[in-house]
């Protein structure tokens, strides 16, 4: 059981948790994340963590509502627990010496790209953080991005704020013009990552995504997280979730992550009514 | 006069039971079960024994069965298996105690088993249950019968014991792999509560090498720590289209359906719908994939390199499988899985493999023939050809000295390469048995325990 302390609406389908969870804030660090199960019924799912405070043994979690699962949690108030946290798993990349990071972030995954940029600017590494979204009004973290990367990038599909356009445009103009990037994380819907890495791949820079694979136990017992990186198979569990972008078979992945849509919907049609 | 045969074991019908997840075996009834008892020769030597992993005394908890004290029985079993109702289920007996049975030579061994299941699911236990000393703490890792057998043995001892587990919920392989219907949930939940009346606590949701790291327990004041992570990492074929959507490791399958009860009612954990299911393997893990899929109501399909002969599988639990309809196709080595546009299985591509003539070893090697490969349509595949340790402790222990395959290296103690840090069952074996890994943890109790005394006498 672990308890909801805090809980804030990030944008109309965005939301932003912190839990308490001692153990886990204690050893967190960017890249891990944690498998939740909200209730005796509930599936086991994956969650980055965003944030971890130490002192307060806290997590923060940043969920997209998109089905079931995460509809079940958002349904939980500050106050209320959640059954099960397990964490922090996953084994996260270590970037030394980097002089010059580009943070790419698409949508929710801004909020897993973020805790990234974070670590650089700590040790030190300039931070360029380029963010799309599909419209002004799904804006997320915005001012923890500002305050953190030397420079930010905000782009909209529909062009209702900043650039018209997709985080691509952007990178393909930064790395005409900035000769000293040595590393590129690209965090977001994996046609975004795709992209990410064709244009990083010409120009041979150092590429790592973060990939969401359907995952059970998040602990390498049921292989089916696994994701085609190379010309073998890897647990994204156990030896992700980041992997080199221009080692993997995205299509792939696409086609394993649509596997349950047909159940998911009615999942997450039975939920929706249960709510009401 | 002797009853040559088994008193037979009442079993559900195959028609009605290969649609539903009841136990299959109905076990004895106190007559059939003294009946039994009566068999037993009650032979001075003792052979079945010796050829027990943990050496119960089966001739004595034979007698008392016999003369109907059934919690003398269950006394006697525990004093060296924790868990009768577990392991008369799924211990391999006729490798094991059955095998070396004096009877037989002439007739059926005694159905040790059988009995011995009789014993835990009807006696009362009687437990001394004592204070345990808070100032010596043993730290298991895993919830797998090797764990709980060691936290079991020391805690009798007077240790304090807190077992760590991955899982939201206890007992390993016993709870998440084999099924309902061979062994209830409930005689899981029945024997571990034996332990937690021993005092035994349990933490589920932690992750030793990620909440917590194995060397940490010592500074929590752990004085030894138990490694029993067993072995669940899947292995797949390697061959073409093993990515596509439908092709499972049996861990997935099997997880799914009994452990997060997939596509029961209220359940959110999705099941994958589909007509036929191909499970590669022969193992007892091939075997249960198998029998869920056809309770599922998939049309259900073995495919095994070798011949019937060679099945690894128990005996029973094949004879159980094909009483329930499920198809075996012998000698038949999967090449590739083909896909529809939409990414799902479409069917399976096998090689037809045929046995050469038994080399100096006595074994027969199984080469392809030069048939050209036969395609069975499926929409899911299974695949069930074996698992190696879980990584993650192994990965974050660096001083842990581990073998070719993964597996933890450990003395005739059971002690790992670090000081009182032990490890057992499928982590150091392998895939192996219930009985082996309940063992392995009652060996690195006793070392526990010796260490234990020692702190206590210095
Ligand atoms: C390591 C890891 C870290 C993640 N971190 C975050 C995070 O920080 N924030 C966040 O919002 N999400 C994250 N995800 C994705 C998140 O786990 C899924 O969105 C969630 O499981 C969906 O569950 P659901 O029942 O609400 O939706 P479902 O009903 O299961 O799915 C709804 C829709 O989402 C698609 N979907 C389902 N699972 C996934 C998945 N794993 N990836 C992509 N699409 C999926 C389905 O195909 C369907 O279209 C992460 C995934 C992984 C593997
Ligand atoms: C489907 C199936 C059917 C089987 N049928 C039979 C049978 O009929 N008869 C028989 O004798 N044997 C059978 N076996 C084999 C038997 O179940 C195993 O040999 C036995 O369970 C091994 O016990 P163990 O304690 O070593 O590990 P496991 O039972 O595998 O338990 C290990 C536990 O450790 C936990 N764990 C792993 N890593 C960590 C960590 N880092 N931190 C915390 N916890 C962790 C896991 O979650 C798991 O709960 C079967 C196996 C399977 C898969
Ligand atoms: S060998 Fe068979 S007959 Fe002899 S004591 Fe053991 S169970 Fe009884
Ligand atoms: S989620 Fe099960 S192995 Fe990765």
């Amino acid at each position: 059981m672990a308890k909801i302390i805090k809980k804030d609406i990030l944008n109309s389908g965005v939301v932003s948790m912190e839990i308490e969870a001692t153990r886990i804030a204690s050893k967190a660090q960017a890249g891990h994340f944690v498998m939740i199960r909200v209730d005796q019924h509930g599936e086991r799912f994956p969650l980055t963590i965003a944030d971890a405070n130490k002192e307060t043994g806290t997590i923060r979690i940043i969920f997209q509502v998109v089905g079931g699962s995460t509809i079940k949690l958002n349904r939980l108030k500050v106050g209320d627990d959640v059954l099960d946290i397990v964490g922090p798993l996953g084994m996260p990349l270590h970037h030394e010496n980097i002089r010059h990071a580009i943070v790419i972030g698409g949508g929710v995954g801004c909020a897993i790209a973020y805790p990234h940029a974070k670590a650089l600017k700590q040790q030190g590494s300039k931070v360029s953080f380029i963010a799309g979204f599909r419209n002004k009004d799904l804006f997320i973290l915005k001012e923890d991005i500002e305050a953190t990367a030397d420079h930010v990038y905000f782009t909209t599909d529909d062009g209702s704020a900043y650039r018209k356009g997709f985080v691509t445009d952007v990178l393909k103009e930064l790395l005409e013009s900035e000769k000293d990037v040595d590393l590129v994380i690209a965090i977001g819907p994996v046609v975004m990552m795709k992209a990410v890495s064709n244009v990083t791949r010409l120009l041979n820079i150092k590429t790592v995504v973060s990939l969401n694979p359907i995952m059970i136990d998040g602990t390498g017992m049921c292989g089916g997280c696994r994701v085609k990186v190379g010309n073998e198979y890897k647990f994204a569990c156990v030896d992700g979730p980041e992997f080199d972008g221009h080692q993997v078979d995205f299509n792939e992945l696409m086609l394993r992550n649509s596997a349950y849509i047909q159940q998911e919907k009615h999942t997450c049609k039975l939920i929706e009514e249960e709510t009401q | 006069m002797i009853q040559p045969s088994k008193t037979p074991m009442p079993l559900a019908d195959a028609e009605e039971r290969n649609k539903n997840f009841s136990e299959v075996a109905l076990g004895y009834s106190l007559d059939d079960a003294i009946n039994e008892a009566s068999r037993c020769l009650q032979c001075l030597h003792k052979p079945c024994v010796v050829s027990c992993p943990v050496n119960v005394d089966i001739p004595r908890f034979i007698m008392a069965v016999k003369e109907n004290r059934l919690d003398d029985a269950l006394s006697i079993i525990h004093q060296t298996n924790c868990f009768p109702s577990i392991c008369g289920r799924v211990c391999p007996q006729e490798v094991q105690c059955e095998s070396t049975c004096v009877m037989t030579k002439r007739y059926q061994a005694v159905a040790i088993g059988r009995l011995e299941r009789y014993v835990g699911d009807h006696a009362q236990i009687r437990l001394d249950v004592q204070p345990l000393n808070q100032q010596f703490k043993v730290a298991i890792v895993g919830s797998g019968p090797s764990g709980l057998a060691c936290a079991y043995d020391c805690a009798k001892a007077g240790i304090a014991v807190t077992v760590y587990e991955a899982w939201h919920d206890l007992g390993g392989v016993l709870r998440y792999g084999i099924p309902e219907f061979r062994l209830p949930k409930a005689t899981v939940d029945k024997e571990i509560d034996v332990l937690r009346q021993l005092g035994i606590e349990f933490e589920c949701n932690v992750v030793i090498g990620k909440t917590i790291e194995c060397a940490e327990l010592f500074d929590m004041g752990y004085k030894a720590v138990f490694i029993g992570t067993g072995a669940g990492l899947p292995t797949f074929m390697n061959i073409e289209g093993e990515g596509s959507i439908g092709v499972f490791s049996a861990n997935e399958f099997l997880t799914r359906v009994n452990f997060m009860k997939a596509g029961q009612p209220k359940y959110d954990t999705p099941l994958l719908t589909g007509k036929r299911v191909v499970v590669v393997g022969g193992g007892n893990v091939a075997m249960d994939a198998a029998r869920c899929a056809k309770r599922l109501g998939y049309q259900t399909t073995i495919v095994y390199r070798r011949s019937l002969n060679e099945l690894p599988a128990r005996q029973e639990e094949v004879e159980h499988a094909m009483e329930e309809g499920i198809v075996f196709e012998l000698l038949a080595a999967p090449l590739k899985v083909f896909a529809n546009e939409q990414g799902r299985v479409r069917s399976i591509f096998c090689q037809r493999m045929q046995l050469t003539e038994p080399g100096p070893d006595g074994r027969c090697k199984v080469v392809p023939t030069e048939d050209v490969p036969f395609e069975i349509e499926t929409d899911t595949v299974v695949v069930a050809i074996g698992t190696s340790p879980n990584p993650i402790l192994i990965r974050s222990t660096k001083e842990l000295k581990t073998g070719k395959w993964g597996t933890i290296m450990v003395d005739e103690n059971q002690q790992t390469s670090i000081e009182h840090v032990y490890a057992g069952g499928d982590a150091v074996t392998g895939a192996a048995t219930v009985i082996e890994a309940l063992g392995a943890g009652k060996k690195a109790a006793a070392a526990i325990i010796d260490y234990f005394t020692k702190e206590q006498a210095g």
